[in-house]
């Protein structure tokens, strides 16, 4: 027995671990768990402010790594960690995505001026409708765990983006999910509402989950690894069951296109976004987006290129489920909240379209969009958590009438906004398309191009309504109210806009960046 | 910088000012009337240094924009583009001018406001009609539409948001399709020469030889924005609502100017581009032409309305000059494109004076006029002028144009040309009875008469008294004279229009008689 364990202990070796690389990423988790432990030894007046600092540091710090690295990062990229992370140019690309948007989205959770005492409720245990639950809203104390699990959830996500072999996937889907489904039922107005949204998305969440797990099984039995590239080598040979192979890549699919909110796989959207507390809609809309894409490309590009031909053609029916779901069922929605989160499910639709072309062109182009995207998303639910009334925000159509003569500020970057979001030329969004689509013609997708821009059109009515909404319709008597960002929204806003008008005019740098290179195929 | 780009950023730095000035009306209409006086003053520089015997492609100016796709911020003009962006300049100042005369804003709307809106259109309008980057020409082409939006929506009529939207939804839809055949374009391009580019001169020179399957999916894409945006039956049905909606300015710019975008894109875009496609479709083109003029001319005939009886009537005449476009003939080619020039002098000026006459009279309902020259004969020889031109009656600019576009395209079509004829005869008919019935005769109607109640209801007899309506002021007939020098002038005497088109037209038709 001994002996037996003295010869183990010499051949296992502790895997190379490259620690520059992953360094943004142990940044991220690091400091969540620091918040957790403020979480338990800060006196509670201190938590917020020390929250608020260590999340922002963490960010600013993991992103100097990153900028470190990215200099001299090789250009094929490494895989570390015994090849279960693989940190290449698109995941770098991810990585600096997801930072960037996380800032935003914790500028908006650290926000205390719009509600006093932050979006957050105090007391996340208490059953709504008591008597503890209504003295509960006028306090001004919030539960500042969720800046830890917003960096848990941002940690899974990178993790997510750069997972080389499908249970590191997994598992770090389940770290950036679980974070999730507590965040949503964290709203300190409509409790029950908040509380359904979290139900709801864990119960859906843990489903789309399972299918990834049952997924993998299949993958596994099909190429007796669980890492992508061996996959990939394993369907270059004709000996195994195909069956394996295409039942455990659709369920693997179902469980990632859950993640983008890509229809028919959406039920969860328009519900988790109208209940959750804006910030963490806004976190959700532009990160999981972010995570769940740059998953997929990974996963479709390195493991299943050479079948696309096999899977490609159900990819495209879905992608036109999802912006005929998005665009259509968008026209009919009465609530600002749902109306993005049908927005987005069409936008998951186009970003398919750039995902499934495989090529060079088509995957810089999704990364560009998905970077594009996320910025005006953060920027729009700003936007939407300002506009209240006295029982929170007003976030019903009818309430944003006339708003422009009340406040022509917020009205005309609302505009801006929706116009990327229709994707209008001179905004970050129609560049997004572009490349996106022109990636997709040039892969000979071209019916599939003419039903999404017919369908981009389609969705441009519903941002239009608003904007008629806005400017053209007589506001009501006992409207809303428009109010005074603090400095954090105010930073976050304003950093969505810049970025959304920026990659709209000046969209070169990012796309060079976006195209720095592929996937590490090892 | 050449005088190009000076005509564009002049209105854009003007609309600053303006917009600036926006809490004093007065200030504000000085200062937008001064800056589009200045712009038209720029015109003259700009046409003497046109040379037509000169390059295809003038004063041109190029700058790098988005170098991982070839896309540049370049500009240049030809003989078309150059009369188009005259032709903007000219009726501007006018609208700046009877911006009062026309009709109120809406209440609680700055003319600052209107009129920053209204240059930024402007400039736009005129960028578009510069680009020589097929995917600029797109983004303008989209970018044009967001002022226009909001000057429907913001200062139109009472079902202005209706209008405003359907405005944009056709044309944001058209310019997608359009967007994917130029990103289609981009892609042979990229095939052909290894790099992709949207310079649209080589992109003439890479498309114009694909096969032609590839070219009919490529043209139909831009066909299909043209065709809404010029508007041919049956993509118009946004025209009537939002020029009926919009106030009267901005309906001059709509009809006048932004809809030639439509027709200067077959021009330029779709024959060169796609020289075989264009000659397989041109049947297919040529029958909604056709369908257009007589559509829009019986229509005409039926309306009630005044604004929406301009609507048709342009209808019929963008249905004119499509078939001189698509009839392929230097004559019809050289009417079509001077048809775009003088169809906006005579229907802006059309639409002023209908803008005028429903101001005086507060209503735009053609029944409510009767005998209304008897009261304001001034104002009804403008009608008279306007109208004329717009039947093109010889004398008048028009006629030349619409002689021509039948002259040309009686020789490879004469079937068309000889339904389009009847386009012109009926086009008598409905601007003749328009006339008739607003201004001749005894004085009559509710506008005119101080009317006891709505249209319909007996009138009761003390109420029969003359409402006192104005004939037009001195200041407003020197703002209406130079249309109609130039509406009398040009059709006399149209050589100069003629000479400066005629190169470039012959250029965009070697191009297609060259496979």
């Amino acid at each position: 027995m001994n002996v037996f364990l003295a010869q183990q202990a010499d051949r296992i070796e502790a895997p190379a671990i490259d620690y520059a690389a992953i360094l943004p990423m142990l940044i991220i988790l690091g400091a969540a768990c620091i918040g957790v432990l403020f979480e338990a030894f800060l006196p509670k007046h201190q938590r917020w402010p020390g929250q608020v600092v260590l999340s922002l540091l963490a960010i600013a710090a993991a992103g100097v790594a990153l900028g470190a690295y990215v200099g001299d990062s090789p250009a094929r990229g490494v895989t570390t960690l015994s090849g279960t992370l693989s940190v290449d140019k698109p995941a770098l690309f991810l990585w600096g995505t997801l930072l960037a948007l996380a800032l935003g989205a914790v500028l908006l959770i650290a926000d205390r001026s719009i509600e006093p005492g932050g979006a957050f409720v105090a007391q996340a245990g208490i059953s709504p409708g008591t008597v503890q639950d209504r003295a509960q809203v006028g306090s001004t104390g919030m539960q500042t765990e969720v800046f830890p699990l917003a960096l848990f959830a941002l940690g899974g996500m990178m993790a997510f983006c750069s997972a080389n072999d499908l249970l590191t996937m997994f598992i770090a889907l389940e770290v950036l999910s679980l974070p999730l489904y507590l965040m949503c039922g964290l709203a300190r107005r409509r409790r029950l509402l908040s509380q359904e949204a979290a139900v709801k998305y864990f119960l859906l969440g843990a489903f789309a989950s399972a299918f990834f797990l049952y997924g993998l099984a299949l993958l596994y039995g099909y190429a007796g690894s669980v890492r992508l590239a061996d996959i990939a080598n394993a369907t270059a040979g004709t000996d195994r069951s195909d069956t394996l192979l295409f039942a455990g890549l659709g369920l693997l699919m179902v469980g990632l296109l859950f993640k983008g909110s890509v229809g028919p796989f959406h039920t969860w959207t328009p519900d988790v976004y109208q209940g959750a507390p804006t910030p963490v809609t806004a976190f959700m809309a532009a990160c999981t987006k972010v995570a769940a894409f740059g998953g997929m490309l990974r996963v479709l590009t390195v493991a299943f290129e050479s079948t696309s031909w096999e899977w490609r053609g159900v990819l495209w029916g879905v992608a036109i489920i999802s912006m005929v779901i998005g665009a259509v069922l968008g026209l009919t929605q009465t609530d600002v909240k749902r109306m993005i989160a049908y927005s987005s499910i069409a936008h998951a639709g186009f970003l398919l379209v750039g995902t499934m072309a495989l090529t060079e062109d088509g995957l810089s182009g999704t990364l560009f969009y998905l970077l594009a995207y996320g910025f005006t998303t953060i920027a729009a639910f700003g936007v939407v958590s300002l506009v209240r009334d006295s029982t929170g925000e007003a976030t019903h159509l009818s309430a944003w009438a006339g708003l422009a003569k009340r406040s022509p500020l917020l009205a005309a970057v609302f505009t801006f906004l929706l116009l990327a979001l229709a994707g209008i030329p001179l905004t970050s969004g129609f560049v997004g398309k572009f490349v996106v689509f022109s990636a997709a013609l040039s892969d000979g997708m071209a019916p599939l191009v003419v039903i999404a821009l017919v369908f981009s059109a389609v969705a441009a009515f519903f941002y239009l309504r608003v904007v008629v909404l806005m400017y053209f319709s007589e506001p009501a008597p006992d409207g809303p109210t428009v109010t005074v960002p603090g400095a954090f929204t105010t930073a976050a806003i304003t950093l969505g806009v810049v970025v959304t008008l920026l990659l709209g005019v000046l969209p070169a740098f990012a796309l060079n960046w976006a195209g720095a290179g592929g996937f590490a195929l090892s | 910088m050449t005088w190009l780009l000076a005509l564009i950023l002049l209105p854009l730095a003007g609309a600053l000012v303006v917009a600036g000035l926006r809490s004093n009306d007065r200030l504000a209409t000085l200062a937008a009337l001064a800056v589009s006086t200045a712009e038209l003053a720029l015109i003259v520089p700009f046409w003497l240094a046109y040379d037509p015997a000169g390059e295809r492609i003038q004063q041109a100016s190029s700058m790098e924009w988005i170098p991982t796709f070839g896309i540049h911020i370049s500009f240049g003009t030809d003989g078309i583009s150059l009369i188009m962006i005259a032709v903007i300049a000219l009726l501007v100042p006018i609208i700046i001018g009877t911006l009062n005369s026309t009709g109120k804003l809406p209440e609680g709307r700055s003319a600052g406001g209107f009129l920053s809106l209204v240059l930024v259109q402007e400039a736009l309008t005129i960028a578009v009609f510069a680009a020589t980057d097929v995917f600029l020409f797109y983004v303008l082409f989209e970018i044009m539409l967001i002022p226009m939006y909001f000057l429907i929506g913001g200062y139109g009529g009472a079902n202005r948001q209706y209008a405003a939207v359907k405005f944009f939804l056709y044309s944001f839809l058209g310019g997608l399709i359009m967007l994917a055949s130029a990103i289609g374009a981009y892609s042979l391009a990229s095939d052909e020469l290894g790099q992709g580019t949207f310079d649209w001169a080589t992109l003439v020179e890479v498309v114009r030889d694909a096969p032609a399957s590839t070219q009919i999916w490529l043209f139909l894409g831009f066909f299909l924005a043209f065709a809404i945006k010029a508007p041919l039956v049956p993509f118009h049905t946004w025209l009537p609502d939002a020029a009926g909606q919009a106030p009267i300015g901005v309906t001059v710019l709509l009809v006048g100017v932004l809809d030639k975008v439509g027709t200067f894109g077959f021009l330029r875009y779709c024959l060169p581009m796609f020289p075989e496609a264009s000659e397989r479709l041109a049947p297919l083109v040529l029958v909604l032409a056709v369908a257009g003029v007589i559509y829009g001319s019986v229509l005409a005939a039926g309306q009630q309305d005044m604004k929406r009886f301009v609507a048709y009537v342009s209808i019929a005449h963008f249905g004119f000059i499509a078939l001189g476009i698509f009839a392929f003939t230097p004559q019809s080619v050289v009417g079509s494109a001077t048809y775009m020039l003088n169809h906006s002098l005579a229907t802006g000026m059309l639409i002023i004076v209908v803008g005028i006459i429903a101001a005086r009279g507060g209503s735009t309902r053609i029944s409510d006029y009767g005998g209304m020259a008897k009261v304001t004969p001034i104002l009804g020889g403008m009608l008279l002028i306007a109208g004329l031109s717009t039947l093109s009656l010889p004398g008048t600019n028009s006629f030349i144009s619409e002689f021509l576009v039948l002259l040309g395209s009686f020789e490879t079509r004469p079937v068309y040309a000889i339904i389009a004829t009847v386009g012109m005869v009926l086009a008598a008919a409905y601007v003749l009875w328009l006339y008739q019935r607003i201004m001749t005769g005894p004085v009559r109607g509710d506008a005119l008469i101080g009317a006891g109640g709505g249209p319909g209801t007996a009138v009761a007899p003390e109420a029969g008294a003359k409402k006192a309506i104005r004939d037009l002021s001195v200041k407003e007939i020197a703002v209406l004279a130079p249309l109609v020098v130039l509406i009398v002038g040009l059709g006399f005497y149209p050589k100069p229009v003629l000479d400066t088109v005629t190169p470039s037209v012959e250029a965009t038709l070697t191009a297609v008689q060259e496979r």
